[in-house]
């Protein structure tokens, strides 16, 4: 099994690397969308996997980080770096507190908090109209200046291969989050609290330093995001986007380091693709979701990877 | 003087309607240990189906009947073929409700369009009523008057019939009750039919005043949720109390505060999660 995997993962990431060379650029601005979703989906699969919590207001921390650094952008900065940093600071404070409120409960009722919470968020983002706009969002925000780093972002080739560097800092925390002391005792903590608090942990502590880390990383596929799109609105922080990165985590298969890698590029390719072709996408989407759900309710991750495996070893 | 009346009457019909939400949503979690995140296109299909049978019998009585009834169908058909299947997985069956929010979304989208449609009042409802010097629409009333009658309805099914008494057992402790007995999965089905015609019934009932439009199933499912969060899981009580609170503070928020209307509910939601997690007279976990 082990080579093997290094080969996939090997095949994995030149893949990634060298697809871009051959393809228009509006599959490249595809692909791009599906790190962003890749990102956005691991960060939240700290949550859902490893600490067995559903949110499902995950779009908080993305949010907000693309707001500021979107609202930074327009007031005239022209620093990445410092719109970026006060994006990650804002939406951390966001975790910070909600971490407070939210982490006092479980299961359905955290689902439901984290709900309630991060709709707070799109409503001021909705009704707070002389700093967001409103409904109409932030619009024309330029691709940012790097200001060391000599590279374009205005050519979609180099701002694929910016949001890859990220991507791949991403996958890289995960795999060292969840093979370090910290990511075991957090799957200790999901497979039995009362267990791992008579060991002496400290399970509330453990909890809210993953929610911060999954709201960390939130932010960066925030800030990727509106600096792609050029523009961020409400429905960034709306409950579709908390749903949809949910979906994508538990359809890919929650507590894996690919899964939600799977679901995220799954459901982007998917929607690309329907919409393309039907004005029903969104019917289909929810078919597409139902249908999944009942068929493969531990994600479609684990079983491919089971039958791959026993076909490659045969 | 004459202002804070006014305001809370409109606050409690408002109250009212968000508690025809709110009990069907917390009795299914009783149930079923799942949150039903398309109980607000519950509320939207009613409505959409109300104002059709209105526009057709012009009786708004029959609209009413018509969308409970709609809603009650889809209800059961949902639950006994789809929701059951995913029978112990409960984030899988809260997904699998989400999906239902976007299908429900775009047939409504596809069969009655994009604008928003509202309900007329009924004629015998028109106009305004005084009382002790104090003038209010006439229609806020009714609005409470229906409240009242089916948070009595709701009490005397739980305490009162022998359904109610299952229904009961049934949330204290599942195995036990379907070992002496009880038809747990007809019970489950019956309660989530009564809570999707529930959903439509405020859905109509609102209609002269919220309506319909592509959008309005997470607001009122955002409301409901806060309600129960308030309130307590599982809590008829806790809905009802829960309910008349939101609505008063939506209300006056939306009166007195306007570009912080949000804040006047999720702040003393905050600050009773941070005290009471289950909610006012929920459980403690």
């Amino acid at each position: 099994m082990k080579p093997l995997k290094t080969v996939t993962t090997l095949v994995f990431f030149s893949l990634l690397v060298a697809l871009p060379i051959f393809l228009s650029s509006y599959y490249v601005g595809l692909m791009i969308l599906m790190l962003i979703f890749g990102i956005f989906a691991m960060s939240l699969n700290i949550l859902v996997g490893y600490c067995g919590l559903p949110s499902l207001g995950h779009a908080a921390c993305f949010g907000v980080a693309a707001y500021t650094s979107g609202f930074l952008a327009l007031k005239g900065v022209h620093n990445f770096w410092l719109e970026a940093a006060a994006g990650v600071i804002l939406s951390l404070v966001v975790a910070a507190i909600f971490g407070f409120l939210v982490l006092r409960t479980r299961g359905v009722y955290f689902l439901m908090i984290t709900l309630a919470l991060s709709q707070v968020l799109w409503g001021i983002a909705f009704k707070w109209t002389s700093v967001t706009h409103g409904d109409d969002g932030l619009s024309a925000i330029l691709r940012p200046d790097l200001v060391f780093i000599p590279l374009d972002l205005f050519n979609t080739t180099a701002y694929y291969y910016f949001a890859l560097f990220f991507f791949i800092i991403a996958t890289v925390a995960m795999l060292l989050v969840a093979q370090s002391p910290f990511g075991l005792t957090l799957k200790g903590i999901r497979d039995s609290e009362t267990r791992m608090r008579t060991l002496g942990y400290n399970a509330w502590i453990y909890q809210y330093v993953a929610f911060i880390l999954a709201g960390f990383f939130a932010s960066i596929a925030g800030i990727l995001s509106v600096y792609y799109h050029g523009y961020v609105g409400p429905s960034d922080l709306h409950i579709v986007t908390s749903a949809k990165v949910l979906l994508m985590v538990i359809l890919g298969g929650a507590g894996t380091l690919i899964g939600p890698i799977v679901g995220a590029f799954g459901i982007v390719l998917l929607e690309n693709f329907i919409s393309g072709y039907t004005e029903r996408w969104l019917l289909l989407l929810g078919l597409i979701y139902v249908l999944a759900i009942i068929f493969a309710p531990q994600g479609i991750y684990p079983p491919i990877k089971r039958k791959v495996y026993k076909w490659l070893t045969l | 003087m004459n202002f804070w009346l006014v305001q809370a009457i409109n606050g409690i019909s408002y109250g009212m309607l968000l508690f025809l939400l709110a009990a069907g949503l917390s009795l299914v979690f009783g149930l079923m240990n799942i949150v039903n995140l398309a109980h607000g296109s519950y509320y939207m299909l009613g409505t959409y189906i109300g104002i059709t049978v209105y526009r057709y019998s012009q009786n708004f009585f029959l609209a009413v009947v018509g969308a409970a009834i709609g809603l009650a169908i889809v209800g059961v058909l949902m639950q006994r073929f789809i929701l059951r299947r995913l029978y112990g997985n409960h984030l899988g069956q809260v997904l699998l409700t989400f999906g239902f929010v976007f299908i429900i979304a775009d047939i409504s989208l596809l069969v009655w369009g994009g604008y928003a449609q509202n309900m007329p009042a009924p004629s015998f409802f028109k106009g305004a009523t005084t009382m002790g010097g104090v003038t209010f629409p006439t229609y806020r009333l009714l609005v409470i008057g229906v409240g009242l009658l089916v948070a009595l309805f709701l009490w005397w099914f739980q305490k009162g019939t022998k359904m109610g008494v299952a229904v009961r057992a049934a949330v204290d402790d599942e195995e036990m009750s379907q070992s002496i007995g009880i038809n747990v999965p007809l019970t489950t089905t019956v309660v989530f039919g009564i809570s999707t015609a529930l959903a439509a019934v405020g859905g109509v009932i609102g209609g002269p005043f919220i309506g319909a439009y592509p959008g309005v199933e997470h607001e009122v499912l955002l409301l409901a949720l806060v309600v129960v969060i308030i309130g307590g899981l599982g809590s008829l009580r806790g809905a009802f109390v829960g309910s008349i609170l939101v609505g008063l503070l939506d209300n006056f928020g939306k009166a007195l505060f306007p570009e912080l209307s949000l804040f006047t509910i999720f702040a003393p939601m905050a600050i009773i999660l941070a005290i009471r997690p289950s909610g006012l007279f929920g459980r403690a976990l």
